[in-house]
């Protein structure tokens, strides 16, 4: 039999050896080597405190009363924890952006930074939480009385009293040490996770040793006490569907709503991408741990004597067989779930107290406007955060004292759990719903807790406090008040009766307050920020313009953080900024960034305050809101304006194309032109030279020198003609011509021009409808005729259809007379059509070409100076080209 | 949700499968509460031995599930930012 002096050691030496890991942890973390300290493994095992020792030695116990009951515990959070998309990301994500350093800073922040909020939520967290610290106090006791039993020393309950003291105090040192070491601006613990992380691995090969030893060594196998499972006390199942149902929300709900479960989910989350691994890891870690609690109780049923606590059948059993070594590591386990729950709820909760409570009561008593001492405000928090954490742990000692330490300690486990969920529709509400708002939450809350308290919590004292009458009878005879059968809602487990009620009325509370209150700027603002935290990480305005000086605001900021730090923030932002030196601008940007470095020291609620004392309380307000809606109205307005006017341009540029190309396609037609003119020219040069010389050199008869010279006379013709086009058209372009009015019907016109037309007029066959020709016309009618001599001429020459046909239409549209010419030829190419009114124009493998391409372009300008114009109208079965009279001038004939 | 931004109708494929694969996390804490409530429903079909091996048999199921799943995932893909609209 191992002596008691031995245990004592042995526990005393693995404290020792945590103080080493965590200090050693601390130190990597400090130099900057905190690689693995961040690893998914680390988060995955530092979850593990869900599993206290109410887990270690009381899940044993309660399987052994109630059967497979105690695995709901477990399966809420595996739940949670594979749906982690759903809200653990979400809680995750929220609490990095908004530097979250609590479940009631999460509150209060999400409700416009509110103080109260943050002071309810406290307190609630508080009042439920410390019946858990007693829980484990109590349990570490009890396994050192178990040894001191098994050593021969019989404990009284002085030595037990003696014992939790010292356990208290050593956590408390424990704690103070590595809790409040540094005020981090992101109040992380690399020391506490570490040391947690090693007590986890250390409680599951505890668990893990005594169950396999249970099964193997004792009970003979798996298939054995499967079978001993069948033959027990618990073998019925006959569970009761309520409370099976219940205990799964409510471990769940418990799970994200435990401070200390929120500490190490989310204000010791160092990346969000842990969530993924954990999101599987974890789950199989409390499988693991659940795995041999059965069998241990059945085993232990089986072989201990009648009347043997359960709680401890993990300690008794390796003892009762004499495994010391066993028994030893097993305390262990017990020693390392209830030590690791203890520091990382009392940090959770010193935290919330300190920063909820001590410092917004200190900052209220109106010594901040005196001397501003470097870290003053850093000392008061520090000292503020040690004094709680020794308050916590002494309320939990108290506790422990007040109950007894008896059997009414073992229930609290649960009556904690729903006191803790009372936050839970408040949190998702806030997180999900826009509309929450902080007076619905004040009012969710309070219900909650009041119910939670007077069906739950009083009547776990047992009579003392509530007497058997009341619970009988109600209070004053209010038989609709008794707390186990609220309204008359009789006949329930009691622990789902006043979970039921409790949050239902508080979610009801909740849900009414927040649809009839009506929201500050700042809650619409944080409430945007939370709800929509994935869709916009930008921080929106939360102060407006301010009178604050930076030199100001950082005296403020080494008050809370220390000089060093403060600087360091500051002149990072300077940089940021593109300043030298440690003063950046005072932008409303930089009053929100730097308030989220001090909430991630003193939470939101104090951060703001303090902001706003140096601000003078120019908070953002509802025009400022306006403002920043506008803001945003206007820059979606430009972006608009952009839009359309990149379009314009995108039109400009193709406009811009479609006038280059026509650009270089005339200009390729001008040299062919010029080559062409030259051309043209020459040839009857050529030949009045050479018919010139001729009658010069040589002696020649009349006739033949008649003949000569009709040809010299007919060249210098078609000479003068080709310059008289040219000359016409530069003087129609440059709008010198003088126009001759007259007064004519269109009908003599076009037979005018058919007969000018002359003689390639006959080569086409010419059809008219000279009963809507007679239209009376007051323009120059030469011009005029001059232009449909040009296209009878052009439809003679060019179409090249087997029996040539012209069509001559006079239509009136819309009150103005056109006149079309259609042949039955080819037509004129698309590509083509919108060059063939240019001057110089003529389509290159035109061989019949006479002229020089003037016609159209002369007949464009005629039409222009004629006030009327002239196109080509495609898709007509030939060319057609549709001349418009001058509106003004056409008169109908009467 | 970004006003002026569009979202796309149509996904490529790879992140079409990403949505679905959320949509599957989404699911599995449903399908772990049904699997969970169904031994309620039992009645004197075995006793305490069964319904030991049946909980922990859907724990199993539920780790490896959600193992599969997150491995998978690609945490931030590039269309995370409107994820929410659609549900």
């Amino acid at each position: 039999m191992m002596s008691f002096n031995l245990l004592v050691f042995v526990a005393l030496g693995y404290v020792a050896f945590l103080f080493i890991v965590a200090f050693a942890a601390e130190r990597r973390a400090r130099l900057g080597q905190s690689g693995w300290l961040r690893s998914p493994l680390i988060y995955t095992l530092s979850l593990s405190i869900y599993c206290t020792a109410w887990t270690f030695y009381g899940a044993v116990g309660y399987a052994a009363r109630s059967g497979l009951e105690f695995v709901t515990i477990y399966l809420g959070p595996t739940l949670v924890m594979v749906g982690w998309w759903l809200i653990l990301r979400r809680l995750v994500r929220i609490g990095r952006t908004q530097r979250i350093t609590s479940i009631a800073d999460l509150i209060s922040s999400r409700f416009g930074k509110s103080t109260q909020l943050g002071m309810i939520a406290t307190l609630i967290a508080v009042v439920a939480g410390t019946p858990y610290i007693a829980l484990q106090l109590q349990s570490v006791t009890l396994s050192f009385a178990v040894f001191a039993e098994a050593g021969g020393e019989g404990w009284q309950t002085a030595d037990l009293n003696r014992a939790a003291v010292w356990v208290a105090v050593g956590l408390a040192i424990f704690t103070v040490l590595f809790g409040t070491r540094n005020l981090d601006a992101n109040e992380r613990h690399h020391g506490i996770v570490m040391a947690i992380a090693v007590e986890a691995v250390v409680k599951l090969v505890a668990l893990l040793a005594v169950g396999i030893f249970v099964v193997w060594g004792i009970g003979g196998g798996a298939a054995a006490v499967l079978e001993q499972i069948d033959q027990s006390p618990i073998a019925n199942w006959d569970q009761s569907g309520g409370r099976w149902a219940s205990l799964i929300f409510l471990s769940a709900a418990a799970f994200l709503c435990l401070p200390r479960m929120f500490q190490v989910l989310v204000v010791e989350n160092a990346d969000e991408a842990h969530l993924r691994t954990a999101s599987w890891a974890f789950p199989l870690y409390l499988l693991m741990m659940s795995l041999f609690v059965i069998p241990i109780a059945v085993v232990g049923l089986n072989i201990m004597p009648e009347g043997a606590n359960p709680d401890l059948f993990v300690l008794t059993v390796p003892l009762a067989t004499g495994q010391d070594g066993l028994a030893m590591l097993s305390f262990l386990g017990g020693f390392s779930s209830a030590t690791s729950m203890v520091i990382v709820a009392t940090i959770a909760l010193a935290t919330m107290v300190s920063n909820h409570i001590v410092v917004p009561l200190w900052l209220n008593t109106g010594r901040t406007t005196g001397a501003s001492i470097s870290g003053d405000v850093r000392r008061v928090i520090v000292t503020a955060r040690r004094l709680s954490i020794a308050g916590v742990l002494a309320l939990g000692y108290l506790y422990y004292r007040l109950s007894g330490g008896g059997t009414a300690l073992a229930a609290i486990g649960l009556v904690s759990f729903s006191g803790a969920v009372q936050v839970l529709p408040v949190m998702l509400g806030g997180i999900f719903w826009r509309g929450a708002t902080r007076v619905g939450a004040v009012m969710g809350l309070l219900t909650g807790f009041v119910v939670w308290t007077w069906t739950l919590f009083l009547p776990s004292f047992g009579s003392a406090v509530v007497s058997a009458e009341v619970m009988a009878m109600g209070p004053m005879g209010l038989s609709w008040l008794r707390p186990e059968a609220l309204f008359g809602v009789a006949g329930l487990d009691p622990l789902v009766h006043g979970l039921l009620w409790s949050m239902l009325l508080n979610t009801a509370a909740f849900f009414i307050g927040s649809v009839l209150s009506f929201p500050t700027p700042l809650e619409r603002l944080q409430g945007a920020q939370f709800v929509n935290v994935f869709a916009d990480t930008a921080g929106a305005q939360t102060w407006a313009s301010s009178g604050a000086g930076a030199e100001d605001l950082l005296i403020m900021a080494q008050r809370i953080l220390g000089g060093s730090e403060a600087q360091a923030i500051f002149q990072r932002h300077a940089k940021e900024q593109g300043k030298d030196g440690f003063l950046p601008d005072v932008t409303p940007d930089f009053i929100a960034r730097l308030e989220r470095e001090l909430a991630g020291s003193v939470g939101a609620a104090t951060a703001h305050a303090m902001i706003g004392q140096l601000t003078e309380g120019a908070s953002v307000s509802v025009e400022d809101l306006i403002a920043v809606a506008d803001e945003a109205a206007q820059i979606m307005e430009y972006s608009n304006q952009l839009e359309a006017k990149s379009a314009e341009q995108e039109r400009t540029a193709r406009a811009l194309r479609a006038a280059n190309d026509k650009l270089t396609a005339l200009s390729v037609q001008k040299d062919a032109f010029l080559s062409q003119i030259s051309h043209e020219l020459r040839t009857p040069m050529t030949s009045i030279r050479s018919f010139s010389e001729i009658m010069r050199d040589m002696d020649m008869d009349a006739a033949d020198k008649a003949r000569h010279a009709g040809i010299i006379h007919d060249e210098a013709v078609r000479l003068t003609r080709l310059l008289d086009d040219l000359l016409d058209l530069s003087v129609l372009e440059n709008g010198q011509v003088t126009l001759n009015s007259e007064r004519g019907v269109l009908s003599d016109l076009i037979t005018r021009a058919v007969d000018s037309a002359g003689a390639s007029s006959r080569k086409i066959a010419i059809s008219r409808k000279p009963a809507r020709e007679a239209v009376v016309l007051e323009t120059d009618l030469d011009r005029l005729v001059q232009v449909f001599i040009n296209l009878i001429a052009n439809a003679a020459k060019y179409c090249d259809a087997e029996t040539p046909e012209l069509k001559i239409i006079v239509r009136d549209i819309d009150g103005q007379t056109t006149v079309d010419f259609v042949d039955n030829g080819s037509g004129i190419l698309p590509g083509h059509q919108d060059m063939i009114f240019e001057k110089f124009a003529r389509l290159a493998d035109e061989k019949r070409a006479g002229g020089a391409g003037l016609g159209l372009a002369i007949c464009r300008e005629i039409m222009e100076r004629l006030g009327g114009s002239i196109a080509y109208v495609p898709g007509q079965g030939g060319a057609a080209f549709r001349v418009s009279l001058p509106k003004a001038r056409a008169i109908a004939a009467s | 949700m970004t006003p002026g931004k569009e979202r796309a109708v149509f996904l490529a494929r790879a992140s079409y499968r990403q949505r679905r694969l959320r949509d599957a996390l989404r699911m599995l804490p449903v399908l772990g509460v049904i699997l969970w409530l169904l031994p309620l429903l039992w009645r004197g079909a075995g006793g305490t031995g069964i319904a030991v091996q049946y909980v922990f048999g859907v724990w199993v199921f539920l780790i490896v599930l959600a193992a599969l799943l997150s491995r998978r995932l690609v945490p931030d893909a590039p269309d995370d930012a409107g994820e929410d609209a659609d549900g």
